[in-house]
């Protein structure tokens, strides 16, 4: 057998390596941006995580309905007349403040493209600040509503999915912070802001994924 | 469907949209909640209805290439299986009969669909550079002066991408024989017809036989040597 075996005809010539030589140049699809392919796929499983604790809620709710001959929802607390209060005009403000917070995104990344960068720092700062208000007004109202994950599958159901997108949050105050460091030092310019625009899909989402959880459990 | 968080700002957009879509839900629910029931039907309905209209109501912009210097013509053959087909070489040769041409070779790197969203495509571009190698080499030996490149696995965008930088007199579309072209049968020829203003000419090549057909394509007509 040769040392220097030929290259089989029809696979391309394999790369030698060279100080001198450049990788060749990455081929993108000219229709999908692996970048835009990657944040859908990702949202896709996001809605699937939340689809499954959305079915859970439901099929609690269907399944409590039934067993007690069409009892209210929320239930009754265990061993009493009294129904779960749901907190929805806090709820309601935190949507509000959420809802602020993604059009201070999109203001936030409106201006990075225009070259505004006072308007991109603002936006960026007012965002977080927001966002923390949330999660913070999140914890408040879970400390007072007096009731925890142990006392029924309302309980359960209800601490899930709005846990579930607290996390969310979290991680998306993460991403913002960074975000908002890499304003401040001037890494987003009008050509420039693919950071900030995935950023911003990211913060939507979570904005989206509240207003469905918000009228599932605190309104409907 | 076009993906609502493809941008920035249409996943804002989405977020006013959710909050219309559950604003209504709730409001109808707060009255009764069959209401509310009927409003989400009928919402969701709408939303399905307006989708699917969508891509009717929207046809792809017509697309002209742009001038060229006088004096010379410019085909943009498009081309994959059959790029190296006797009868493609025959039909360009007799075009480029008499008058100085240019040919611009375009070989759609066609690839599964899984494959192309995940950009993995370097087997699909091999393949076709192989081909178009080939071709090329077969043109210049005829005498015509040919260039060629590797273009998006979609014809279409393929000839769109290639309008922009070589701006042809008539686009050269060859295919394999109906019943075993799957060009044909995603309407390529027509479509790209509809799509480009200028002349397109559709060549049948039947690499199990020995002899092509030209087809009459709409307006494939004799643009002359020159604009």
């Amino acid at each position: 057998m040769s040392a220097h075996a030929e290259p089989h005809p029809g696979h391309p010539q394999p790369h030698r390596g060279n100080a001198n030589e450049h990788p060749p140049p990455i081929y993108y699809s000219s229709r999908i941006n692996p970048g835009i392919v990657g944040i859908f796929l990702f949202l896709g499983s996001e809605v699937m995580l939340f689809g499954s604790f959305f079915t859970v809620y439901f099929f609690d709710r269907v399944v409590n309905s039934h067993s007690h001959g069409g009892s209210p929802w929320p239930p009754y607390i265990p061993g009493t007349h009294t129904q779960y209060e749901r907190p929805w005009f806090l709820a309601l403000v935190n949507t509000c403040i959420l809802v602020t917070s993604s059009f201070t995104m999109h203001w936030a990344t409106t201006s990075a493209k225009r070259g505004n960068r006072a308007g991109l720092c603002s936006g960026m700062v007012l965002t977080l600040l927001l966002g923390t208000t949330f999660l913070l007004t999140q914890v408040v109202e879970y400390h007072r509503i007096g009731i925890n994950t142990s006392n029924t599958a309302f309980a359960a159901t209800f601490f899930g999915l709005t846990g579930l997108h607290a996390c969310h949050v979290f991680i998306g105050l993460t991403i913002l912070l960074a975000m908002t460091i890499r304003a401040f030092r001037g890494h987003f310019s009008p050509e420039s802001h693919h950071g900030l625009e995935i950023g911003g899909i990211y913060w939507h989402f979570v904005d989206v994924m509240w207003i469905v959880v918000y009228v599932t459990v605190y309104v409907l | 469907m076009q993906n609502p968080f493809r941008s920035e700002q249409a996943a804002f957009r989405f977020v006013w949209l959710t909050i219309g879509y559950f604003a209504l839900i709730v409001i109808g629910a707060a009255i009764d909640r069959w209401l509310g029931l009927a409003v989400f039907v009928v919402e969701t309905a709408l939303v399905a209805w307006w989708f699917a209209r969508r891509g009717d109501r929207e046809p792809p912009l017509r697309q002209a290439p742009g001038e060229h210097a006088a004096g010379e013509r410019r085909l943009l053959v498009v081309a994959n299986e059959t790029v190296a087909g006797p009868e493609l070489l025959a039909e360009l040769r007799r075009l480029a009969e008499g008058v100085p041409t240019r040919v611009l070779v375009v070989c759609p790197a066609l690839n599964s669909p899984l494959r192309h969203w995940v950009s993995d495509e370097d087997a699909a571009r091999a393949s076709a550079s192989e081909r178009l190698e080939a071709s090329l080499g077969a043109m210049r030996a005829a005498g015509i002066a040919a260039s060629g490149e590797i273009g998006d696995g979609d014809p279409l965008q393929a000839i769109e991408d290639a309008l922009r930088t070589f701006a042809p007199d008539e686009l050269v579309i060859s295919t394999h024989p109906e019943g075993r072209s799957h060009w044909l049968e995603r309407d390529v020829v027509t479509n790209a017809t509809e799509r480009f203003a200028l002349p397109v000419r559709h060549v049948v090549v039947d690499l199990d036989a020995a002899g092509g057909v030209v087809a009459p394509a709409a307006a494939a007509t004799d643009p002359g040597p020159s604009r």
